[in-house]
């Protein structure tokens, strides 16, 4: 599996998600820059966190014209299993592949904190590891990740199955004291109509290690590694020119 | 690319008054001193360039000759004081860089801006020495909490912090905050950044090479900051406010860029020096990095891209707008340099070249406006060894003696209920809720721990970070509150498992002409040197903020101590919550009759008073060999220091450190003290650790190998239990740990928001 990465200026979660891939999975995994217009053979795109041009205007409201996401809208289209986390998740909204949008955070402020949140739907490319209505306990650092629609839209997402993760409390349950920004229907997460598009505002990234305190996030990435071989080539790859080499933009730790 | 065309005026300078050469800071002997360095009398440039380098920001003039006393060296110091930042080596090819500085003056008169501009800077000074920033802490003062400007300055403050390093994408990892009077009009901001790399990355900001071109890079050049290092290197005063415009205004976005940007040039070979224009701009910065060199250089700022037209040399020079670097390019590589630099769009410009007459030559376009030598510039500030007094009052204040209603407590349960909720002690989860602790996936532990640990990727080490200073102490006795600082810090370190390698330090002080306040940045440094050379931790960088004084008086003493330790196997990091029921408590250190300057005479009894606890810095040393002993043998099931608020506070904090699992306590205290110096006396030396019953002994033999007292004093309860202290007089305290953790976890939020949101969701 080949996993591309998108780094915007700003993204600041691209390695973390670079690591996720190669050091959880054993995959391969690229950075293609906002620049390039090509995604070249990857299998699976992802949209890291990060404050791409430093969210100004609004968290995802510049990146979305960046020339890759033409590349990035046409690989979903094709039905290409796109993931976009929190500042991913915002710029996925800001450029249409996922209703709603995400607005500053109830306290005003940014938070970054554990919270709970539960897995509604398990047949999106990023959800089939995990169980129906499982638990899990993941990371959110977001100022702006209090997610809004319009009632059909909100209708809409419920009724179809589409919302993936929901904030909870510790009884698992979608209350007001479980959602920590604010969010309509304690929507952490949702996946677009065709189901090969997922956003969410939690960092499953920063929950595949013991060592950190949690594997709980290591699900999102299992999930891909298996829908990926499962169909084993049949989803479209954005093209086929492998001859471009992995990585390149200077996001290594510390090389 | 010499002249000889002697400096002229630029258009519009004012001419050289005594009036002005006094409002630049500097004494008539000063300015005489300039005369004869440059055998003229300066142009208005000149005069701004001399003004700005001989600050106390930049020259250290009243703290050089101190600072001289501390110890700097150690086999793994690559990198001592002098560079952006120092670097310690790590082992397994790795090396840490790190330095704290503080933005005080900006900070208390534009908060979010002053805190911002701060992590910024200190965030450059660590990645333009080739290392990839990976943790910020920070360090905080301010006033009492009751004051609505002391609530809008600590906000401001917290959240300048946290946007500017949430936006990088750089963790903090851990911190310290305390509320007093003494900082009502003077806030601190201390912050902290560490960077990792390659040994072989290592580069320095030397402008070497005569004909190398000078680059500059990053943000424009604007009219904000100009003369910031002089204003932070005055006292503030009524009329600080319309100091305004000199605080300068941060842009994290542009920082991350000029970060991957820089890290890229260093690793591509085009460059032979790099560094951040801070304090002072492009001034210092090129002046440094030639004199580092022992070249010269020749510099046109006409060809500074700035943001408006018509700046002046001197705008151009002292100019502190942010996300600036200063690069010197190998000859020849300009065009490489530049593709770098466009990929991550930014700005690029050659504004001159590196010579080798040793000279600081700047023109604008055809006329030399400055032409000096750079080595008086940047050494020649004269340094002074000023009159030291003990202040007559603080000597009174030691003579303070407990009366026989302090030395007992009815009520020690609602003592420590009221020490939990005390703002120096609560929870700080108020503050890095607000920041990003967990980016770049490698904090093992967060802010809220004794220190904040990360992992090292490719090696099986871990990096600890802790900043400490108590300035009561400091102020009640200067040199044991300095080195109390040091052992707090060093003791943090091996709470988590990680052995003390080396320290930065910043010296928050007010004037340091007076006698008083010149006493006290002395016996500080010289308490920061016997403490440092007894845990074989040099200082490797450091910062100096004098002049903390407004019409009310000066701040405490606050020399913060930013210490760096390293584990060899990061997965034996250990932690302070309490783990599990049944686990036996074990004292590390003897309880001694200590209530000097503690929080609890301030809090109980609104005192200010006594010696601050002794210290012994062998013994702390022993304990420390005791608990990193224990820590790699993987005994330890949790650790905690005795800090503010003493024992009961050190057990109430791991009993409640989980606030998801608060867990019971049950503990017998036998020695014979006055109750609210057995609970709540703030003895130094001391570590609560636990351990599986079956460790017990291996505990207590390693300690008496060490020659440090140790004793099982209790056993840790069940989930949402009781915490129960007993002493030979029977029960004194006895709560629910949920009551506890509910004051503790409150305070703050209640504090600041009027109500305790979100913090049921924990």
């Amino acid at each position: 599996m080949r996993v591309a990465i998108v780094t915007f200026p700003g993204s600041n979660c691209d390695y973390d998600c670079y690591k996720a891939v190669t050091e959880l999975l054993g995959e391969e995994a690229f950075f293609v820059w906002h620049r390039e217009s090509s995604l070249r053979d990857a299998d699976a795109v992802i949209l890291p966190g990060g404050f791409s041009y430093g969210d100004y205007l609004r968290g995802g409201a510049i990146a979305r014209f960046s020339p890759v996401m033409e590349a990035v809208r046409e690989f979903a289209a094709g039905g290409g299993p796109v993931l976009g986390i929190c500042n991913g998740f915002q710029i996925l909204c800001e450029a249409g592949l996922l209703p709603g949008a995400l607005v500053r955070n109830r306290s005003l402020k940014f938070q970054g904190e554990v919270v709970r949140v539960r897995v509604e739907n398990t047949s999106t490319p990023f959800t089939t590891a995990y169980e129906p209505g499982q638990v899990l306990r993941l990371h959110i650092a977001h100022g702006q990740g209090n997610y809004v629609a319009d009632p059909a839209t909100l209708n809409a997402l419920e009724a179809e199955g589409r919302v993936v993760f929901r904030y909870v409390d510790a009884d698992g349950q979608p209350t007001d004291a479980g959602n920590p920004n604010g969010s309509l229907h304690n929507i952490a997460g949702i996946v677009n109509e065709a189901g090969n598009v997922v956003g969410l505002m939690p960092h499953p990234e920063r929950s595949v290690s013991r060592l950190l305190g949690s594997m709980d996030g290591a699900g999102v990435f299992r999930s891909l590694q298996a829908t990926i071989s499962r169909s084993n080539g049949a989803l479209p790859s954005s093209d086929h020119m492998r001859h471009v080499a992995a990585g390149g933009f200077g996001h290594g730790g510390v090389a | 690319m010499t002249t000889t065309v002697a400096p002229a005026p630029f258009p519009g300078d004012p001419p050289i008054t005594p009036e002005l050469v006094a409002e630049h800071g500097l004494t008539p002997e000063e300015y005489d001193l300039i005369v004869g360095a440059i055998g003229r009398e300066p142009t208005y440039t000149e005069l701004g360039v001399f003004s700005a380098l001989w600050s106390e920001h930049c020259g250290y003039k009243n703290s050089r000759p101190l600072l001289r006393q501390l110890p700097t060296r150690a086999p793994w110091v690559l990198q001592g004081p002098g560079e952006n930042a120092g670097v310690i080596d790590i082992g397994d090819g790795y090396a840490v860089a790190f330095k704290i500085e503080s933005h005080n003056h900006p900070s208390a008169v534009e908060p979010y801006q002053g805190a911002a501009t701060g992590v910024g800077g200190i965030l450059r000074d660590v990645f333009t020495m080739g290392a990839r920033p990976v943790a910020v802490l920070d360090s905080l003062r301010f006033g009492p909490l009751t004051s609505p400007r002391v609530r809008y300055l600590f906000a401001g403050v917290v959240k300048g912090i946290g946007d500017y390093g949430n936006c990088v994408g750089i963790p903090n990892i851990g911190g310290e905050v305390y509320f007093d009077e003494a900082y009502e009009g003077n806030p601190l901001v201390n912050a902290m950044a560490i960077g990792l790399m390659r040994t072989d990355q290592l580069i320095r900001g030397e402008a070497s090479g005569p004909g190398n071109p000078i680059i500059a890079v990053g943000a424009r050049t604007g009219r904000d900051g100009i003369h910031g290092a002089t204003f932070a290197s005055e006292e503030l005063s009524e009329d600080t406010e319309s100091r305004r415009p000199q605080v300068q205004v941060g842009d994290p976005f542009t920082e991350k860029l000029l970060l991957e940007a820089s890290l890229e040039l260093i690793r591509s070979g085009f460059i032979v020096g790099i560094q951040d224009m801070g304090a002072a701009g492009l001034a210092s910065s090129s002046t440094e990095m030639a004199a580092r060199a022992g070249t010269g250089v020749d510099i046109d700022t006409a060809l500074v891209p700035t943001r408006e037209p018509g700046m002046t040399p001197y705008e151009i020079l002292l100019s502190e707008t942010q996300e600036r670097m200063l690069v010197v390019a190998r000859a020849g590589h300009e065009d490489d340099v530049r593709r770098i630099l466009e990929k991550w769009e930014l700005e690029a410009a050659v504004i001159g070249r590196v010579t080798d007459d040793g000279m600081y030559r700047v023109r604008h376009g055809g006329q030399v406006v400055c032409e000096v030598p750079g080595e008086p510039l940047v050494n020649g500030c004269p340094t002074y060894v000023r009159e030291a007094r003990e202040a007559d009052d603080v000597v009174l204040l030691r003579q303070w003696q407990p009366s026989a209603a302090e030395l007992t407590d009815a009520d020690a349960t609602g003592s420590l209920l009221r020490l939990l909720g005390s703002p120096n002690i609560a929870s700080r989860r108020w503050i890095y809720r607000q920041y990003d602790t967990t980016v770049r996936t490698s904090t093992v532990i967060g802010p809220g721990g004794d220190a904040g640990v990360l992992r090292v990727r490719g090696s099986r080490k871990g990096i600890a970070a802790t900043v400490d200073c108590n300035g009561r102490y400091v102020y009640l006795e200067p040199r044991r509150g300095a080195m109390i600082a040091v052992a707090e810090a060093a003791r943090n370190l091996v709470c988590v498992g990680a052995r003390p390698r080396a320290v930065t330090d910043n010296l928050n002080f007010g004037n340091p002409l007076k006698p008083e306040v010149y006493y006290q940045l002395r016996e500080a440094v010289l308490g920061i040197a016997d403490a440092c050379l007894a845990f074989d931790t040099p200082v490797v960088s450091g910062n100096v903020s004098l002049y903390n004084e407004n019409p009310a008086g000066a701040i405490f003493p606050t020399p913060v101590i930013g210490m760096v330790g390293v584990l060899d196997d990061v997965e034996r990091h250990v932690r302070m919550a309490f783990r599990e029921p049944g686990d036996v408590v074990v004292l590390l250190g003897a309880n001694t009759a200590e209530l000097g300057g503690s929080e609890y005479l301030r809090l109980i009894h609104g005192k200010l008073a006594g010696e601050p606890p002794a210290i012994d810095l062998a013994r702390e040393r022993a304990l420390q060999e005791t608990v990193l002993e224990l820590a790699a043998a993987g005994v330890l099931r949790s650790a905690h220091d005795c800090a503010e608020g003493g024992l009961a506070v050190c057990l109430a904090e791991s009993a409640i450190a989980d606030p998801e699992r608060p867990l019971g306590v049950d503990v017998e205290l036998r020695d014979d003290l006055p109750i609210p110096a057995l609970l709540f006396g703030e003895a130094q030396g001391r570590i609560v650790v636990t351990c599986d019953a079956g460790h017990v002994p291996t505990i207590l033999e390693t300690a008496r190998r060490h020659g440090v007292p140790a004793s099982e004093i209790g056993r840790v309860g069940e989930p949402c239990g009781r915490f129960r202290i007993r002493t030979a007089t029977g029960a004194v305290v006895e709560a629910q740990v949920a009551d506890l953790a509910e004051r503790y976890h409150s305070a703050l939020p209640l504090a600041m928001d009027g109500d305790d949101a979100g913090f049921d969701n924990d």
